[in-house]
C-alpha cells in the first residue's frame, strides 16, 4: 500500500486484540493504538485525537471508525481523519498482517504527517 | 329525569356510539353496559400485535375504568345477557341481574363460525375472536410446537404470522385455490402465499380438512380428505364470522342473517337498536371496522334526538402482519365492460392492479407497496372520473401532474374530505381543523382529539405528514426520531421488535431490523447492548466491544485519558479500616486528588489505567466493591442518619437507604438512576430531586421519582405512601424496572416519566399489585445476572488485555 515504508515491527498476534477494539503499543513516549475490526482488518493510529488529545483506543470502533471517548470525535481508522462536520487529522502508520502476525512500521503514512 | 339507556355489548361499536353520544348529549342518558368478556373495551384490531408479542393488553385499552366512571356509566363485565324482556322493557344477566331501559342497543358482535369437523371439542380447538382467545394461542406458543390455522382470509393469515413470531411451526390450511380469495386477485394472492412460506409457514390450498384428532381430549393433529395428517399442539379456526344474533331472534324481533336494521339503525322494536358486526343492513352484513364506527356515528346522532341515516359502506381490507403490505378496496372480479390496469415488478415484489368501470375505479388491489391505497379508497368512494390522468394512474397520486412530488406536496393536494384514517373515518379537514382550533403539536394529541391512527396505525405515516404539512418547523416528530443516523427506527420500535422477534444479540437486531451500517455505531451499540441486557437476561452475553470505555474497564475516564475510581460506601456510611485502606492506596499509588462526591462517596482522581487492577485488589482487601460511579446504572443512596442518632428522625433511614443500595446494585438502567432516603421531611439527604428518594414520615414512608437536579432541575413527583420498609422497597424496585424496560436508552427517569404519565406510572406501580409484583420478580431475576462486583473479577484476570500495552518497543525502533 505505502512502498516507502518497509521498517516492520512485529508488536504481536491479531488475537490479542479483540474484535471491534483496540491494544496500545508505547514507543518512545508515544502511544499508537492498533485497532482489530469486526471483519479482522487492523488499523494503527496515534492514540491521540485531534480535538483534545483523547485516547482513541479507548473508544468504541465501528464499520472503519472509532468515536473518541471523551467528546464523541469520529476518526477514519485509515486516515487518521475527522469525520462529519469536524476537522483535524491524527497519524496514521502502516499496519500489515502476515499469517496472524501485526507489523507495524514507525514512519507514519506521509499523507497524515503534520496533521 | 334521565332516559335510561342499556347497551348489550362492549366492543368497538358501542364504544365509539358513546363517545359521539357523550359529545353530543353528555346528560341525556343513564348508561349500563353488560359486556361477557370481563374487561373493558379494547381495540380488537390490534389483536394481532398483541399475539405476535409487539403490544401488551394495556397499550391496546380504549376505555380504561376511569372512563366509564368519569362519564357514569355502569359497567357489568362478566355479565352475559341471556333474555330481553320487550314488554316488560328489561334485560336478564345469566348473574341474575336485572335492569330496565327506555332505549335499548344490542351490540353484540358476532360468533367465529366452527365446522362441524369430527373433533371439533377437543381440548386446544381454538378461534380467534378476543383476547382469551389470544391468551390460549400464547400459553400454546410458550410450550412450542406444531399450530395448524384452518382458514387463509385475514384472521388465519394473521394468527398464523403471530404464532410464528411466538416460535410456532404453522401451517396454514386453506380450502380455496389461492389465499384471501374474497379480498385479493390470485396474482396477489400468490404473491401473499409466497411472503408467508419465506417467512417459514407452510400453506397449502385446497386442503380439505377430514377430522381433527385427539388423544384423551386433547388436540394431536388432523387429518386432511386425502388421508395425509399433520401434527399440531392447537388448530385455530379461522374461517369467518357470523353475526350473532340468538338473543335479539328469542326475543321476536326480526333477524335474517343479521339483526335486521333500518337507516336508523332501528330493530323491529322502535325502542330497540343494534349496530356492529351483529346486524344486517340493506342485506349486507360488515366484519371489518370502519362501517361499525359509521354505524355509531348515526347511531348516536339518533339517540341525541338527531335523524342521522346510514347507508352503508365501502370498504377496504388491511393485512396486519409487520413486514407484509397488502391492501385491497371494492370489487375486482371480471365482468363485462370492465377494465384493468396492472403494474408488475416481481423481483420487488409489487403488485398493483386498479379494476376500472367507466373511467371509475371500482376495485384496487395493492401488494408489497400500499401507500397510495387511501388515495385509491378515495377516488373509489367518490367514483370520481379518472380519464385525465388514466396513464398515469397506476404510479400512484405523486405521479399526477407530470414530475414526481415530494410527499408534502402531494399531502398538500389532498382535497379536504380526503380520508386519511380508513379505520375511524377521519378526513383531512378534521385533522387539520383539529390541530388548528385546539394548538397540537403531537401525534399522541392528534391521535386523542380526533382517533386519526388510533386503531390500527398503517395510516400514521401519513398524518404525520398532514401534521408536518400543517405546523411547517413547529411540529417535531420526536416520536420517531430515529435511534441514530444507522436506522430508521425509534427507540421504542427498536425495543418491541428486540421483544416480539426474540432478537437476543446485536448482529441479529442489526440484520432483522436492517441497519444500514455493517457494525453500528457509537450511539446505537450500547443502546443495543443495554436493551438486550435489560430483556434478556438469562440469554445475552454482554458485549463490552459496545459498551462506553466507562463501563467496559469500571472507572471514569478523565481529560488526560487516566482514571478515576470511586468505591461503593453503602448508605454513605464509612468506617476507619475502610478509610485507612484508601489512605494507603493513595499513597502507594501516588494518587494526586482524593475527593468527597456529591453521593456521599469518596473519588480517587488521576490513576494511570495500567494501576487499576492493582488498586481494585488493595481496595477489596477491606471488602470495597466498585460504586460503578461511571454506569447507567444504580449508582448511589444517600441517607441521613435518621432514628439511630437524629432527634427529629422517624423511621430507620440509613438502614433502608443500605438495603436498598444491597438490593439493586448492579443493575444496569436506560440512564444513571441516584437515590436517596431522608429521615424526616426535613429532607438532609434531599431526596426530593433524585431519580427515586424516600422521605420518611411516621406513619411510614413517602417515595418520590422523577426528581432532577442537574441539566435540568425538578423537585420530585409523590408515587405514593407505603406503611412499611418491605413495601417501600417492593414499590421502589417495581418502579425501576418498569424504567429499565420502558425508558430509551440515556432518558432519565424524570424524561420517561414525564412521556409516558406520572399517573401511569402511579397506576401500574401503586395501584395495581399484581404489575407491581411481576415488575419486582423481573427484577429479581435479571440481579441474578448482575450482582457480580467487575471489579473483583479483573483482579482475578478477566479482561487482562484492556489494562496493559500490546507491546513497549525499544528506542532504537523508533523513528
Amino acid at each position: 500500500m505505502n512502498a516507502m515504508t518497509e521498517n516492520w515491527v512485529l508488536i504481536g498476534s491479531i488475537q490479542d486484540i479483540p474484535r471491534r477494539g483496540a491494544r496500545c503499543v508505547k514507543s518512545a513516549g508515544k502511544t499508537i493504538a492498533i485497532f482489530r475490526t469486526v471483519d479482522d482488518h487492523v488499523f494503527a493510529l496515534e492514540d491521540s485525537c485531534p480535538h483534545r488529545s483523547g485516547p482513541l483506543s479507548q473508544g468504541i470502533v465501528h464499520d472503519g471508525c472509532v468515536t473518541c471517548p471523551l467528546h464523541n470525535w469520529v476518526i477514519s481508522l485509515e486516515t487518521g481523519e475527522a469525520q462529519g462536520a469536524d476537522q483535524g487529522r491524527t497519524m496514521a502508520f502502516p499496519v500489515k498482517l502476515e499469517g496472524e502476525s501485526i507489523l507495524l512500521s514507525l514512519d507514519a503514512k506521509p499523507e497524515t504527517q503534520g496533521a | 329525569m334521565k332516559q335510561k339507556l342499556v347497551i348489550i355489548g362492549n366492543g368497538m361499536a358501542p364504544g365509539r356510539m358513546l363517545e359521539h353520544l357523550f359529545d353530543a348529549a353528555p346528560d341525556a342518558y343513564e348508561v349500563t353496559m353488560f359486556n361477557a368478556e370481563p374487561r373493558v373495551n379494547y381495540n380488537r384490531l390490534m389483536l394481532s400485535p398483541v399475539l405476535s408479542g409487539e403490544k401488551t393488553y394495556e397499550d391496546i385499552i380504549t376505555h380504561d375504568d376511569a372512563w366509564y366512571e368519569g362519564h357514569g356509566v355502569r359497567l357489568h363485565k362478566s355479565a352475559r345477557i341471556s333474555w330481553i324482556d320487550r314488554a316488560a322493557k328489561t334485560v336478564t344477566a345469566e348473574t341474575g341481574m336485572i335492569a330496565a331501559y327506555d332505549k335499548l342497543v344490542i351490540a353484540t358482535g358476532s360468533d367465529p363460525f366452527i365446522i362441524p369437523l369430527p373433533g371439533k371439542d377437543l381440548d386446544g380447538v381454538l378461534t380467534y375472536r378476543d383476547l382469551d382467545d389470544v391468551e390460549r394461542m400464547l400459553a400454546a406458543a410458550r410450550a412450542g410446537g406444531n399450530a395448524v390455522v384452518i382458514g387463509g382470509g385475514l384472521l388465519g393469515l394473521e394468527a398464523a404470522a403471530g404464532l410464528r413470531e411466538q416460535g410456532m411451526d404453522v401451517t396454514v390450511l386453506h380450502l380455496m385455490p389461492t389465499l384471501m380469495e374474497r379480498q385479493l386477485d390470485p396474482a396477489a394472492g400468490y404473491l401473499l402465499e409466497k411472503a408467508f412460506t419465506d417467512r417459514g409457514i407452510q400453506v397449502l390450498t385446497q386442503a380439505n380438512t377430514r377430522e381433527i384428532l385427539g388423544e384423551a381430549g386433547k388436540v394431536t393433529g388432523i387429518k386432511l380428505e386425502d388421508g395425509s395428517t399433520i401434527d399440531a399442539a392447537i388448530v385455530v379456526m379461522a374461517v369467518g364470522i357470523r353475526p350473532s344474533a340468538a338473543l335479539a331472534r328469542e326475543a321476536g324481533l326480526q333477524v335474517n342473517r343479521g339483526i335486521l336494521v333500518g337507516d336508523d339503525l332501528r330493530t323491529s322494536d322502535p325502542d330497540i337498536f343494534a349496530l356492529g358486526e351483529c346486524v344486517e343492513h340493506r342485506g349486507q352484513v360488515y366484519g371489518l371496522v370502519a362501517p361499525l364506527y359509521e354505524m355509531a356515528v348515526a347511531l348516536a346522532d339518533n339517540l341525541a334526538g338527531g335523524a342521522s341515516e346510514y347507508t352503508g359502506s365501502v370498504t377496504a381490507t388491511k393485512l396486519k402482519v409487520t413486514g407484509i403490505d397488502l391492501y385491497s378496496a371494492g370489487d375486482f372480479s371480471e365482468a363485462d365492460g370492465r377494465q384493468e390496469i396492472v403494474l408488475r415488478d416481481a423481483t420487488a415484489g409489487i403488485y398493483k392492479r386498479l379494476v376500472l368501470k367507466d373511467d371509475r375505479i371500482v376495485g384496487a388491489v395493492l401488494f408489497g407497496e400500499t401507500a397510495d391505497g387511501p388515495w385509491f379508497f378515495d377516488l373509489l368512494k367518490k367514483q370520481a372520473d379518472i380519464s385525465e390522468m388514466r396513464d398515469t394512474l397506476i404510479f400512484g397520486q405523486a405521479y399526477q401532474g407530470g414530475a414526481p412530488l415530494d410527499p408534502m406536496a402531494a399531502v398538500a393536494a389532498l382535497p379536504d374530505d380526503a380520508e386519511i384514517c380508513g379505520c375511524n373515518g377521519i378526513c383531512k379537514a378534521k385533522i387539520t381543523g383539529m390541530i388548528a382550533e385546539r394548538g397540537l403539536t403531537t401525534l399522541e394529541a392528534v391521535r386523542a382529539h380526533t382517533k386519526a391512527s388510533s386503531s390500527c396505525g398503517t395510516c400514521t405515516g401519513l398524518v404525520e405528514q398532514l401534521m408536518a404539512f400543517a405546523l411547517g418547523d413547529a411540529y417535531n416528530p420526536a416520536a420517531v426520531q430515529p435511534l441514530c443516523g444507522c436506522t430508521d427506527l425509534g427507540h421504542d420500535d427498536v425495543r418491541r421488535l428486540i421483544k416480539a422477534k426474540s432478537l437476543k444479540s446485536i448482529p441479529a437486531v442489526m440484520q432483522e431490523l436492517q441497519w444500514t451500517t455493517s457494525c453500528g455505531c457509537a450511539k446505537c451499540r450500547p443502546a443495543l447492548n443495554y436493551y438486550l441486557v435489560c430483556d434478556w437476561p438469562e440469554d445475552y452475553a454482554d458485549d463490552y466491544q459496545s459498551r462506553f470505555i466507562n463501563e467496559r474497564v469500571h472507572a471514569n475516564i478523565q481529560k488526560d485519558g487516566t482514571y478515576s475510581v470511586v468505591p461503593r460506601m453503602w448508605g454513605g456510611v464509612t468506617s476507619s479500616a475502610e478509610l485507612r485502606a484508601i489512605a494507603d492506596v493513595v499513597d502507594k499509588f501516588g494518587i494526586p486528588t482524593v475527593k468527597v462526591t456529591g453521593g456521599q462517596r469518596i473519588d480517587m482522581l488521576g490513576i494511570r489505567k495500567e494501576d487499576l487492577p492493582a488498586v481494585w485488589a488493595d481496595l477489596g482487601q477491606v471488602g470495597f466493591v466498585s460504586g460503578q460511579a461511571y454506569a447507567k446504572g444504580l449508582r448511589t443512596v444517600k441517607t441521613c442518619v435518621g432514628t439511630d442518632w437524629c432527634r427529629f428522625g422517624t423511621q430507620d433511614s440509613t438502614g433502608l437507604g443500605v438495603r436498598i443500595e444491597k438490593f439493586m446494585w448492579g443493575s444496569w438502567t436506560p440512564a444513571k438512576v441516584k437515590m436517596a432516603v431522608s429521615g424526616c421531611p426535613r429532607n438532609c439527604a434531599e431526596a426530593t430531586c433524585k431519580d427515586v428518594g424516600v422521605v420518611c414520615v411516621d406513619s411510614g414512608f413517602e417515595i418520590h421519582f422523577a426528581g432532577a437536579a442537574g441539566l435540568d432541575i425538578k423537585g420530585t413527583e409523590v408515587l405514593g405512601l407505603t406503611r412499611t420498609e418491605d413495601e417501600a422497597l417492593e414499590h421502589i424496585v417495581a418502579l425501576v424496572q418498569m424504567y429499565r424496560e420502558q425508558g430509551r436508552y440515556l432518558e432519565r427517569i424524570y424524561k420517561w416519566a414525564k412521556r409516558i404519565g406520572y399517573d401511569e406510572v402511579r397506576r401500574q406501580i401503586m395501584d395495581d399489585a399484581k404489575k407491581r409484583r411481576t415488575y419486582f420478580d423481573r427484577f429479581v431475576l435479571s440481579q441474578k445476572f448482575a450482582q457480580i462486583d467487575p471489579w473483583s473479577e479483573r483482579v482475578s484476570g478477566k479482561d487482562k488485555h484492556e489494562f496493559q500495552p500490546m507491546a513497549t518497543l525499544a528506542l532504537e525502533a523508533a523513528q
